[in-house]
């Protein structure tokens, strides 16, 4: 049976660049998918894009090229990724001239065109998933829309000898996905081997995720060498058999537990994993340790893909202003407190107007809230936090001045304090018919 | 009585506003106690102030995991949450710490 090695060298667009050099170096792999491209970023990338027309893809393209180009090359190893975001073509263009840089001027680098479809959901009454309102309501804050492309572009452009496929917004699952594709020519109705596919990509697409990254809990779970985490590798059999594994001496461990949080990583429903080329049933998935750091994953499953494409739409939300300032020592606590009190009522007193208001201590209660956190003892140190969300960036500024005040007018021994105000690019999510978005690949030669 | 860390791990993913944390048993036959005593009721009190809207709960017997989806539970989401943990990652931390009555 033929059976193909997928390397996952990135989990987000910021993860460590050298894993993915092991990958390519130790990992016997003939594909090497880099998942670069978060919820938001692609609409941060289009305002980046309307600025310059040549950017608007990842900024760590060229770095993770340099970085893995040379190995591949020599190893015929193919580059899957989604380092596109708001512009695939520019982002081909760019991967061409780093490879004839590096005297790789043979390579073929095709860019998946075709999710933007800002111009098909501008003007309809796409209903928007997370709250009442359609794409219209949007007006003038509307700034993208990209629909979650499926397998069949970025396997198509491997069909045609690409070495680097690079597309915009994508599923995650469906750049490891159009690898199986192209290898096994796996029909585009076979909805049970497209569903233990999906298995496979899930799994991967958060790279360190699977191999003991945000994992370990010591005591509990402990997982070693995490400085120097392997990134995994899917052994895919062209049945869709699949085994998780890492290169051999790196850092951290592929275990039934890691696979099995994976599993469920941004799940909801099980047995409906919904993807633009089917509906995954992770329900049956049994995990098996048949050898250190090597998983079998069996028993996924699906059925027939939806009649619509999942759009992410980037809008302006809103403005979010925020202040901390540290207390420290006997009382800590209470001094933290009263801090907190007197920037409420200061935000009263001097009229911001915030849509929303949080105020909290950090080491006390930010992360799970006054009630979950009330059983807690006492800690050494606090640190205050306020944040709130107001319509414009003047406001916003005044929240974080009125924790930084704090220093000459609030407690005692107050240290430590920085604010902050920004815009908020929010997404949000549409329904698209299949029909109305026309993915293509453009070849761009090195 | 045992925490759940004891007899479980988790792990939290968020997509929009709506948190997903599981819940997976060490040891297969530690599964019925999470079928029996981790509800979502109980999940829901848990996370009284942090969640909003609904826990849902599906089993999944292959892997001895449970896993609850909790809507309303992000603040709006990690791209506009005002939270300092925006993607809700800490909260599986929160869910083992739930007591277990062992038999």
């Amino acid at each position: 049976m033929r059976t193909i090695r997928i390397g996952s060298g990135a989990g987000y667009s910021g993860d460590r660049i050298e894993p993915a050099v092991e990958l390519a170096e130790h990992g016997d792999i003939q594909y090497l998918v880099f998942e670069c491209l978060g919820e938001r970023t692609v609409a941060l990338a289009q305002q980046a894009r309307m600025k310059n027309p040549e950017s608007g893809f990842d900024p760590l393209l060229e770095e993770r090229m340099r970085a893995v180009l040379p190995l591949c090359a020599a190893k015929g190893i193919k580059i899957v990724t989604n380092m596109g975001a708001a512009n695939p073509l520019a982002a081909a263009r760019k991967a061409a001239e780093i490879a004839r840089s590096l005297g790789l001027s043979s390579l073929k680098i095709a860019a998946v065109l075709g999710d933007d479809v800002l111009d098909a959901c501008k003007d309809g009454d796409l209903r928007i998933m997370e709250f009442d309102g359609t794409i219209k309501q949007l007006g003038n804050r509307l700034l993208s829309a990209n629909a979650y492309l499926g397998a069949a572009p970025m396997a198509e452009a491997l069909d045609g000898g690409a070495d680097i496929v690079i597309t915009g917004r994508a599923s995650d699952p469906a750049l490891f996905l159009a690898p199986m594709i192209h290898a096994f020519g796996w029909p585009m109705d076979d909805w049970n081997l497209l569903g233990q596919g999906t298995v496979a990509g899930h799994l991967l697409e958060c790279a360190g995720q699977i191999t003991g990254g945000y994992f370990a809990d010591p005591g509990y779970k402990d997982v070693a060498d995490l400085a120097r985490l392997g990134f995994p590798i899917g052994e895919v059999g062209e049945d869709g058999s699949l085994v998780i594994t890492k290169v051999l001496g790196s850092g951290g461990a592929v275990t039934a537990q890691t696979c099995r949080e994976q599993l469920l990583y941004e799940v909801h429903d099980p047995k409906q994993y919904i993807q633009p080329d089917v509906v995954a049933d992770f329900s049956q998935v049994t995990v098996e340790e048949i050898a250190p750091d090597r998983v079998r994953v069996s028993g996924g499953r699906g059925s027939k893909r939806t009649d619509t494409l999942k759009v992410s739409v980037g809008y302006v939300d809103s403005y979010i202003g925020e202040g901390q300032i540290s207390y420290a020592g006997p009382g800590a606590l209470a001094r933290g407190r009263l801090a907190l009190e007197i920037v409420r009522e200061r935000l009263k007193l001097t009229g911001v107007a915030a849509s929303e208001l949080r105020f909290e201590l950090i080491g006390v209660d930010s992360l799970h809230g006054p009630e979950v956190s009330a059983r807690a003892d006492e800690p050494y140190e606090v640190r205050v936090r306020v944040a709130g969300r107001t319509e414009n960036l003047r406001e916003a500024t005044r929240i974080g001045n009125e924790v930084e005040t704090l220093y000459t007018n609030g407690p005692a021994a107050g240290g430590g304090a920085f604010k902050s105000a920004r815009d908020v690019v929010a997404v949000a999510s549409v329904l698209l018919p299949r029909e109305l978005a026309k993915p293509q690949v453009r070849f761009v030669g090195a | 009585m045992t925490k759940l860390r004891e007899i479980a791990h988790s792990r939290t993913g968020d997509k929009g506003n709506t948190s997903n944390i599981s819940v997976i048993a060490y040891d297969a036959k530690h599964y019925p106690l999470l079928l029996e005593q981790v509800t979502s009721a109980r999940v829901k009190a848990h996370f009284a102030g942090v969640v909003a809207g609904e826990v849902v709960r599906y089993e999944l017997p292959n892997i001895s995991a449970l896993n609850f989806v909790m809507t309303d539970a992000l603040g709006g989401g990690v791209t506009r949450s005002l939270a300092l943990d925006a993607h809700g990652k800490s909260l599986s931390s929160a869910l083992l710490d739930l007591e277990i009555e062992e038999p």
